[in-house]
């Protein structure tokens, strides 16, 4: 997929949590090996933060970057599956926040892990096509894992916003997109339910690979690209194993994951998961060199964008903190006061 | 607790924005907003974005909270001096009290203030915490 207008991202912002829990902790509590765990530990949100405090400073870091007046944003449009509010978007109040109101589209997306992709795929269209000068999408999430089940060890919070622009502006040059979905039932959550449900190992195969590669796939072949000819490759990042797994199928080579692998370290962001890791790549990249992000959420389906970063990168690029700074901010909490931030303790 | 909807609302932006008035003749600046300058008794005032940045002026750990706080507590709460001059009342968030000080710099940020039970609305505004060190 192209744009009728030539576009990229002007501004981008991430934000993670500084609360951070150690897997073997979980381990721990759970009677299982502290040794064999998905990621080494994982963000946490402090008992004051959920997805939209996190989207407003992710709104804010990239504002600050994008530089522009908030009122020539035609959309603020955040995708996650932490709402606060079942039924009120979390897009106002972001919009209200950064002073974009009144005349803007804002909205909340849905797509499990790929929320803020879909968004962004959303604000390319939008700007691409000539109906707003400026669209900022936003992936965020503040994920809950049933205690003891395997995804508690991963399910974290962090997120990253994204503003849409001219090309002529444009800190990464956008070149082509692609979304691929299928009808698959990995992973769910039903109406006033605390936590999902998954179908374990259904998740591998059928699902997170079979999206992410198609994808990846159908994008190179309409832009005649290989995934190895980019500098840099995100995937989505449920943990450490399946983006390298991914990368190694579509003939990747590890050193150019490493730069936007960030799960390790925080854990799975969901919405956010891949675009703090395309953050974390825009922190580091240079001029002229290229980037395949690659998004999965379950239901199932992925998007994929292309970009080439210009020259504006190193101007903006310190106009707001980046990702590193928030990682290496943490304060180390125990099982117990998890559970009381998390909400896990039911009175 | 009451949950006064209408009142919340009508404090929103003063709550998410850290907006005051700058006055046009002799350029003093307000928090809260008001319509006669202070300084001068002008009333040609326009809006002015605070920066966001300041240091703490005082402190204090709340243990006992107000019904509604107690999601957080124990908390700090601060009057905050702002780069521009004036003071504010604020809680500071993702801190470690034993290294709270006087004069410590601090940057607000939009954080939960309270929520009136499980299905009430849940009211946003701007705290306060240490500068995010860069890297
Ligand atoms: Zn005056």
């Amino acid at each position: 997929m192209k744009t009728i207008k030539d576009v990229g991202i002007v501004g981008y912002g991430a934000y993670v949590p500084m609360y951070r829990i150690k897997n073997s902790d979980i381990a721990r509590v759970w009677g299982n090996d502290p040794v064999r765990v998905p990621v080494k530990e994982k963000s946490v949100p402090g008992p004051d933060e959920d997805a939209c405090t996190i989207a407003c400073e992710a709104a804010k870091n990239s504002l600050l970057r994008a530089g522009i007046d908030p009122h020539s944003l035609g959309a603020v449009w955040v995708g996650t599956e932490s709402k606060p509010y079942a039924v009120k978007p979390t897009a106002t109040i972001v919009a209200e926040v950064i002073g974009a109101t009144p005349a803007i589209n804002a909205a909340d997306w849905e797509f499990a892990c790929k929320a803020g992709t879909e968004a962004l795929q959303g604000a390319f269209g939008y700007v691409g096509s000539g109906m707003a000068p400026y669209a900022l999408a936003i992936g965020v999430d503040t994920a809950q894992g049933q205690p003891a089940d395997a995804l508690e060890y991963t399910a974290a919070a962090g997120g990253a916003g994204f503003i849409v622009g001219p090309a002529e502006e444009s800190l990464a040059h956008y070149e082509g997109s692609y979304s691929f979905v299928t009808d698959t039932p990995d992973f769910w959550r039903r109406q006033h339910e605390h936590y999902p449900k998954h179908a374990s190992r259904f998740t591998g195969t059928p699902a997170y690979f079979y999206h992410v590669t198609n994808a990846t796939r159908r994008m190179c072949d309409e832009l005649g690209k290989e995934p190895n000819d980019y500098d840099y490759v995100i995937f989505h990042q449920p943990n450490t194993k399946f983006p390298m797994a991914a990368a190694k199928m579509l003939g990747v080579d590890k050193e150019k994951v490493i730069p936007g692998l960030i799960s390790p370290y925080i854990g799975n962001t969901y919405a956010g998961s891949s675009l703090v890791g395309l953050a974390a790549v825009f922190d580091v990249a240079s001029p002229g060199e290229s980037v395949l992000c690659v998004s999965y959420g379950s239901g199932a389906g992925s998007d994929v964008f292309s970009f080439t970063v210009t020259e504006k990168i190193t101007e903006v690029r310190d106009k707001a903190p980046n990702l590193k700074s928030y990682v290496g901010r943490r304060l180390e909490i125990d099982y117990a006061t998890y559970a009381r931030y998390r909400g896990k303790i039911r009175m | 607790m009451p949950s006064s909807v209408p009142r919340h609302w009508r404090e929103n932006i003063k709550r998410y924005r850290l907006l005051g008035t700058k006055c046009a003749s002799c350029g003093t600046i307000h928090y809260p907003r008001r319509t006669v300058c202070p300084s001068c008794k002008a009333r040609e005032l326009e809006e002015y974005q605070f920066k966001g940045s300041g240091k703490i002026y005082s402190y204090t750990i709340i243990r006992s909270p107000p019904e509604g706080y107690e999601f957080c507590k124990p908390y700090a709460a601060a009057l905050i001096e702002l780069e521009e001059g004036e003071i504010v009342t604020a809680q500071l968030t993702d801190c470690n009290f034993d290294d709270l000080e006087i004069g410590m710099p601090v940057e607000s940020v939009i954080r939960r203030m309270f929520a009136y039970g499980e299905s009430g609305i849940i009211v946003y505004g701007y705290k306060f915490r240490p500068i995010l060190p860069r890297m």
